[in-house]
């Protein structure tokens, strides 16, 4: 188990499997891309209180649901980093950092684009908004970091510890409106019990979310290959890779 | 449906719309930025290959050397 996991976490193996997965990550991510827009904007049916504006949410929550999930899967790559020295979990970290602060601020922006419609506002201090705001600020906290640090062992280490520090924000975000009295409303899909969504509307949200998981695979292992690329550019087997390419 | 109803998304084109369009500029963008930055990695790999072949000394050993 342990020998099987070394051999495809030492960078050259990871290279290549990367390689032969990236394809299958891109179908699957257009196929159900096709799909979620196409059910989300042409099937399912206008909200029966909020009209069209409700298709909003095929961009925002699927955004949302990957602004965290990106993080904790910062985190956990941090812990790993921080606990057993794994090159990879560092490089898994610094390529995840840009995506998850890009969807942080989409789930940010669309979410003011169906606020003001909807609430009459772009923005509100309620604790929803305010706590996705500082996940934003621990993404780009994050880059910034492990970009000011040239050695990338040490920045790796810094970065580790911030992301393990600012997870604390994670369940703040997912129960910040249950806890706090939020203009946001609550939860309408959950693992545990019935949805609180028609299925017309679950089925192109989930279809998004997909999608969007799919997306993150795919340039998070492009976005890996290049680390390990730029990591490992004076072992033999980068230079034989600029020899045969 | 008609086209002309699905652009105006029920008087939320305003908003549906942008937000469909920065979802896909997003989506795009990070797609391409790594694209760009292997196949540069890449192309320093081959020049760099090319002028180990060719025996002239490379920029990095040069410098190494000095």
């Amino acid at each position: 188990m342990w020998s099987f996991l070394h051999k495809y976490s030492s960078p050259k193996n990871f290279f290549r499997l990367a390689g032969l997965l990236l394809p299958w990550m891109n179908g699957a991510f257009l196929l159900l891309l096709a799909l979620g827009l196409y059910y989300g904007l042409w099937v399912a049916p206008p909200d029966y209180q909020q009209g069209d504006s409700y298709r909003i949410m095929f961009i925002h929550v699927p955004a949302a649901w990957m602004s965290m999930f990106i993080y904790v899967i910062m985190a956990v790559a941090g812990a790993i980093s921080l606990i057993w020295r794994i090159k990879l979990a560092d490089v898994v970290a610094a390529a995840s950092a840009p995506l998850g602060a890009s969807f942080t601020a989409l789930a940010l922006i669309t979410g003011s684009l169906w606020g003001k419609p909807m609430w009459g506002t772009f923005w509100v201090w309620d604790a929803r908004l305010t706590s996705e705001l500082i996940l934003l600020f621990l993404y780009l906290g994050f880059i910034a970091l492990t970009s000011a640090i040239e050695d990338k062992r040490t920045a790796g280490r810094a970065g580790a510890l911030l992301s393990l520090v600012g997870v604390v924000n994670i369940p703040i975000i997912h129960y910040s409106v249950v806890w706090w009295n939020t203009l946001h409303q609550g939860s309408t899909v959950t693992l545990t019990g019935p949805s609180n969504i028609a299925t017309s509307m679950l089925i192109p949200l989930l279809l998004m979310a997909f999608a969007f998981k799919f997306y993150y695979a795919s340039v998070l292992l492009m976005r890996a290959r290049c680390e390990v690329l730029e990591r490992e550019q004076n072992s033999g087997w980068v230079r034989e890779l600029g020899e045969t390419s | 449906m008609t086209l002309s109803e699905f652009v105006n998304m029920g008087g939320y084109a305003a908003y549906v719309w942008p937000s469909y369009a920065l979802g896909l500029v997003v989506l795009i963008a990070n797609y391409i930025a790594p694209r760009q930055r292997e196949r540069k990695l890449l192309r320093q790999l081959r020049r760099r290959a090319r002028r180990d072949r060719t025996g002239k000394p490379n920029r990095q050993a040069r410098q190494r050397n000095e």
